[in-house]
């Protein structure tokens, strides 16, 4: 019962606390909002619009049917005509293209006797996504109206797009970013949380009271947990107003795969805060776990194509099994139970931190 | 480390029967601490603060209340009930952090340099309430470095970098020294210290404005002759008394003593 009642003074001095600081109350709610407006338009692999100049020295009706149709495709942007493939070459070094279309003088001839290539794409490859984009180009049939179709080579192979049949990156995104955000937030705000007491010197004074280490803990983790789920509901509400990202499985599941993510997220905060001597070194320790999280969890890139050593090192961050429950429950409308694994490793994971994080902390001096 | 923040390099500590190892979280039931530096929260009311502090020693509901009133009463916190406590001035800041200190009604309260911040009408006002506390029936300790304050202890003990040199009354401190003290009032203090100096049998010299304060051994025969007469053969105008020690030659002396390895 004194321990409630000590836990329950925490929580309460950590809401007052934070109510009064604008600071930290502005980042509950600007952080997602922000993250989620700017990455939600920006990030973007549906690729458009990518400059390009092309050299035609052909300039046949064909050729000149030819360089429109790929315009037309909106997928590359033409901004001028060149003379020559070295002018093309020039462009290409100073970035001012990202693809460029060499037409030959014998255009015409190779399309219809079709036994060389007729077009050539001379692709800024250093990004992978604008070659993916030059290779789907390379598809684009090229022949004369009147010519007779080749005897048509049946695709072998189908691709049916499940959960996103529009191809919008904002539907992979707003989820990812759910936990993005919660891991910033939340991380952060824990970091802080003891190391601020130290450098105010309010912990000398708590250590002089018969409150015990895991009331401590515990009360300065629900208040959070709260602001957690605000914010939360906040991405999904944003996302869902302003990307259209449904939530196909069930809220309640959620909700259940948030509460453990963010109470894993809290400890491992907890755990930095114990670490640390200043508010500046738990700040950026918390930078070195957000990272990583950003671009190894899934996030980013496709979790099986990395590295198997990557892959190891992203096992160990709650982000990437949060990744995996939210995109499950929220695209694919997974049951929560069908991915238990993940929900246990995030559970594993929070009660080593917090465990790690109460052993580490001592109510002493020295 | 009496209050269990600090765990002893060797030996054992009990408090109120109670070891400062094993035992600290019941002990810190007991004892109530007001550390040097302001540590209650900055950015909570005075009400707020209290109120922090009486859940956390989980008083009970009608407990907390009516201590909380009289607190506010005692220590003329009235009026900043909804103020908060970093807006405080210094003496202000200081009663809110002995109340808060003193809420549970702890039976051993310590202070550490309670008055290192705050001005001298506070101070004075400050020692009031101890008093009034240790009428109460409340253990104070208090460490200081203030000899004026210390004065004002019924028992005292100077620690000399860790170590006990001396403890007992102020007075019966000053009267167990093995030194004479004598105040020598010269026009020109510093020619006065500057012969003094050279005599041996002269352990200290401290200069209080024109007055020097001068310790010598009492096995020393005729200090007084010996001062005089040191003066005398550098043609130093001055007066010379002997006066009762105070605590600051006590400490001085006990200090002296340990160094130089000879009883105090």
């Amino acid at each position: 019962m004194k321990s409630f009642i000590r836990m329950f003074a925490i929580m309460k001095k950590e809401f007052l606390q934070l109510s009064r600081d604008r600071l930290t109350f502005g980042m509950i709610v600007g952080i997602p909002l922000m993250q989620l407006l700017l990455f939600g338009y920006a990030i973007n692999t549906d690729v458009r619009n990518l400059s390009a100049a092309y050299v035609d020295e052909a300039d046949t009706h064909l050729s000149r049917q030819f360089v429109s149709d790929i315009g037309a495709s909106q997928v590359i942007n033409i901004r001028q005509r060149v003379a020559s493939v070295q002018q093309l070459r020039q462009l290409l070094d100073a970035g001012s293209i990202s693809i460029g279309i060499a037409l030959p003088d014998d255009f015409d001839r190779r399309v219809i006797e079709r036994d060389r290539q007729a077009v050539q794409l001379l692709v800024d490859g250093t990004d992978p996504i604008i070659l993916g984009v030059a290779q789907q180009l390379s598809s684009l049939p090229v022949r004369f109206d009147t010519q007779a179709t080749p005897p048509s080579s049946v695709n072998l192979m189908e691709v049916r797009n499940f959960y996103n049949p529009e191809r919008r990156s904002a539907v992979n995104i707003v989820p990812g970013l759910v936990g993005v955000i919660l891991t910033m937030t939340m991380v952060l705000f824990t970091a802080v949380a003891i190391v601020r007491e130290k450098e105010r010197g309010n912990l000398e004074l708590l250590i002089n009271t018969p409150v015990k280490t895991p009331e401590l803990m515990l009360g300065k983790i629900f208040p959070y947990i709260i602001i957690g789920l605000i914010q939360l509901v906040l991405v999904f509400s944003l996302g869902w107003y302003f990307f259209k990202v449904p939530i196909r499985g069930s809220q309640l599941d959620v909700l259940a795969a948030s509460l453990v993510f963010i109470a894993a997220n809290l400890s491992l905060g907890l755990l930095i805060s114990t670490l640390v001597q200043t508010q500046f070194q738990a700040m950026q320790a918390a930078f070195f776990i957000f990272l990583p999280s950003i671009l190894l969890s899934g996030f980013m890139f496709p979790f099986d194509g990395m590295p198997a050593i990557a892959q190891n090192i992203a096992e160990v961050l709650p982000l990437t099994h949060f990744n995996r429950l939210i995109r499950g429950i929220v695209l694919r409308g997974a049951d929560i139970m069908s991915m238990w694994e993940e929900l246990l490793a995030l559970g594993v994971f929070m009660l080593v931190a917090l465990t790690l994080a109460i052993a580490r902390f001592s109510k002493r001096l020295d | 480390m009496l209050c269990g923040l600090l765990t002893p390099s060797a030996g054992v500590a009990t408090v109120m029967g109670m070891d400062t190892r094993k035992e600290s979280e019941a002990l810190k039931q007991q004892i109530g601490y007001m550390t040097q530096r302001f540590s209650l929260y900055e950015d909570l009311t005075v009400k707020e603060n209290l109120q922090f502090i009486s859940e956390i020693y989980a008083l009970s509901r009608t407990r907390r209340r009516i201590r909380i009133e009289q607190l506010l009463e005692n220590f003329n916190l009235g009026k900043q009930v909804k103020q908060r406590a970093g807006t405080l001035s210094g003496g202000q800041k200081q009663r809110l952090a002995l109340a808060a200190a003193t809420l549970h009604e702890p039976k051993i309260l310590f202070l550490d340099e309670p008055t290192s911040a705050v001005d001298p009408q506070n101070r004075r006002d400050f020692w009031e309430t101890l008093f009034e506390l240790a009428d109460t029936g409340t253990t104070i300790l208090v460490s200081t470095h203030y000899m004026d304050e210390a004065e004002r202890c019924h028992s005292l003990a100077i620690l000399d970098q860790g170590v006990k040199v001396a403890d007992g009354s102020p007075k019966e401190l000053g009267e167990g020294i093995s030194y004479h003290v004598f105040e020598v009032v010269a026009e020109d203090p510093n020619r006065a210290r500057l012969s003094l100096a050279k005599q041996k049998a002269i352990t200290s010299i401290t200069q209080l404005g024109v007055r020097l304060r001068v310790l010598i051994p009492k096995e020393v025969d005729d200090a007084l002759q010996l001062i005089a007469s040191t003066l005398k053969n550098s043609e130093v105008q001055a007066e010379v008394d002997q006066v009762l020690p105070d605590l600051e030659d006590v400490f001085v002396a006990v200090t002296q003593s340990r160094r130089e390895g000879m009883p105090a």
